[in-house]
């Protein structure tokens, strides 16, 4: 099949950045979308131009790395997959597709198809821990987990924190990653020693990065390769309201440590 | 105080005030409405015009008036603070962004859908508060609303405004209670299903008025009792 690209290239974040089309005439239904990105890589190459400039790493939907808006559509436009599990037979010969960058100020191209998403590391790194006693290894299965709460904290565990949410959402939000890691730690035992912490460190670490507000659009879920629910977003907030009204005695009980 | 502050000022506390003054209104919508339908009542406007007279006098409802101005500011205020951020939040826009595939129109438009009905309330404001209050010799509240309402071009106003409410309403009513951490798999399929009744059933309420009084009801008492228009 023959398939138009419409692709974004940008030398650097400094740089200002422009759409270039490039033909692939000899695509193969059979083949990912990552691939066919690499078959025309190859052709630039052989042509003595620059490639284009993608991430991905495992190509397996695991990782999170990959991501582009193809056609609009973070990740593409199919349900629950990762733009490595993208293939070529969702398209029909002759189409002509666009292919974009996530577009938010808090992730800055650093080339081409390619943004920095350290913002996401740095919400991370905020609250996104647990607190954990050194020494032998636990017993597996020492704490007990209700089931129901055991599948909804994994559901959430999901993510591969790949901003396919921030990138689909009208509003440039992280709500839907900071949702499913705040969620994931917080209906688990081992997340209750931060869990008021947690929430609010890592809600004000998202908004100083200048993700936008939430505005209930539901775009993330329908684009998560991981199909994370916006429940846990409602979660979120819910935390967040717990978090501001227990805080105070919190601190008067740590003696003003 | 830091804390008030940071929560005032953080993305998640600005929605949970949208959402809390949202609610307001929207419990304010219904009382207006049952009020309003009053205005059916075949008495020749009675009972109407002793619900809009304790509505005007009455101590309580006008302290709860101030609350309904605050509430309004808030929502608004935060509103427009919202919209303006998220704007920010994507300097460079998308070339194709196919946002229809995945949102309803009326998450989309609350910025359109609530502005309407801002200009919507000045003008309503204007012709019932402005007309009743601010008045010298002031017709019967019954007698202005049948006279505004004798108006096709206002009655068609108020219809088309409160369609944009009620998509408003679609998108809002659900969101207050996700915005409030209420919505879970277990109570989402009921809070969807009160959603649906008050979207639709609110704004129909109010739109029944303005039809009724522009096509069955007769005009000449109306500008009678208004002393001739
Ligand atoms: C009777 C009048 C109104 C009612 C009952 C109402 C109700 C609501 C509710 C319940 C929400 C959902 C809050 C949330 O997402 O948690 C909402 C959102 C919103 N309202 Fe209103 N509203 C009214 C008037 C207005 C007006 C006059 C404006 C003027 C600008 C406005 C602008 C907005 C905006 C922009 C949002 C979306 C905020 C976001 O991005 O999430 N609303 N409204
Ligand atoms: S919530 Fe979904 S879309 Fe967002 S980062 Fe995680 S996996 Fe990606
Ligand atoms: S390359 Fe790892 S998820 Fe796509």
């Amino acid at each position: 099949m023959k398939i138009t690209l419409n692709v974004w290239r940008q030398q650097n974040a400094q740089s200002s950045g422009r759409f270039e089309t490039y033909v692939a005439s000899n695509v193969s239904e059979h083949m990912s979308f990552l691939e066919m990105l690499d078959v025309v890589n190859t052709d630039l190459v052989k042509a003595g131009k620059e490639p284009i400039a993608f991430d991905h790493d495992c190509r397996e939907g695991v990782c999170g790395s990959c991501g582009i808006v193809i056609g609009g559509r973070a990740h593409g436009p199919n349900r629950a997959i990762a733009t490595c599990q993208l293939h070529m037979r969702t398209f029909r010969d002759g189409d002509t597709i666009t292919l974009e960058p996530w577009r938010a100020k808090a992730f800055p191209v650093i080339k081409d198809l390619m943004v920095d998403r350290t913002a996401m590391d740095r919400i991370m790194q905020a609250g996104g821990y647990v607190s954990v006693k050194t020494g032998g290894v636990p017993d597996g299965n020492a704490i007990p987990i209700p089931k129901h709460v055991a599948d909804e904290a994994m559901d959430a565990a999901a993510c591969i924190g790949c901003g396919a949410c921030v990138a689909a959402c009208p509003n440039g939000s992280a709500m839907l990653f900071v949702a499913a890691k705040v969620s994931q730690l917080a209906l688990l035992p081992q997340g209750q020693v931060e869990r008021t912490e947690r929430v609010l460190k890592m809600v004000k670490q998202m908004d100083d990065e200048g993700f936008g507000n939430c505005s209930n659009n539901y775009a993330c879920e329908a684009e998560c390769p991981k199909e994370v629910s916006v429940t846990h977003i409602a979660r979120l907030n819910r935390e967040y309201l717990r978090a501001n009204l227990v805080k105070e005695e919190q601190k008067e009980s740590a003696g003003g440590a | 105080m830091n804390q008030l502050t940071a929560f005032v000022q953080s993305s998640v506390g600005k929605k949970i005030f949208m959402s809390l003054t949202g609610l307001f209104l929207c419990s304010f919508l219904l009382v207006h409405l049952v009020g309003n339908l009053t205005l059916l009542k075949n008495d020749g406007g009675a009972a109407f015009d002793a619900y809009s007279h304790f509505m005007s006098t009455n101590g309580a409802i006008r302290v709860l008036e101030v609350g309904l101005v605050l509430g309004f500011l808030v929502h608004i205020c935060a509103g427009l603070l919202v919209w303006w951020q998220n704007r920010q939040a994507r300097p460079t826009k998308y070339e194709t962004y196919r946002l229809k595939d995945t949102t309803p129109w009326a998450s989309r438009n609350t910025i359109v859908t609530g502005s309407i009905v801002l200009i919507f309330l000045v003008v309503h404001l204007q012709t019932f508060v402005g007309g009743l209050r601010f008045t010298e010799n002031p017709p019967s509240a019954y007698a202005l609303v049948a006279s505004a309402f004798s108006s096709g071009w206002y009655s068609a106003f108020y219809v088309v405004a409160l369609v944009l409410l009620g998509y408003h309403l679609r998108h809002g009513f659900q969101a207050a209670f996700q915005t409030l951490g209420l919505r879970n798999k277990r109570y989402g399929g009921l809070l969807d299903a009160i959603g649906v009744l008050f979207w639709l059933i609110v704004p129909i309420g109010f739109a029944i008025l303005p039809v009724y009084f522009y096509f069955f009801h007769n005009v000449s008492d109306a500008t009678m009792a208004l002393g001739g228009i």
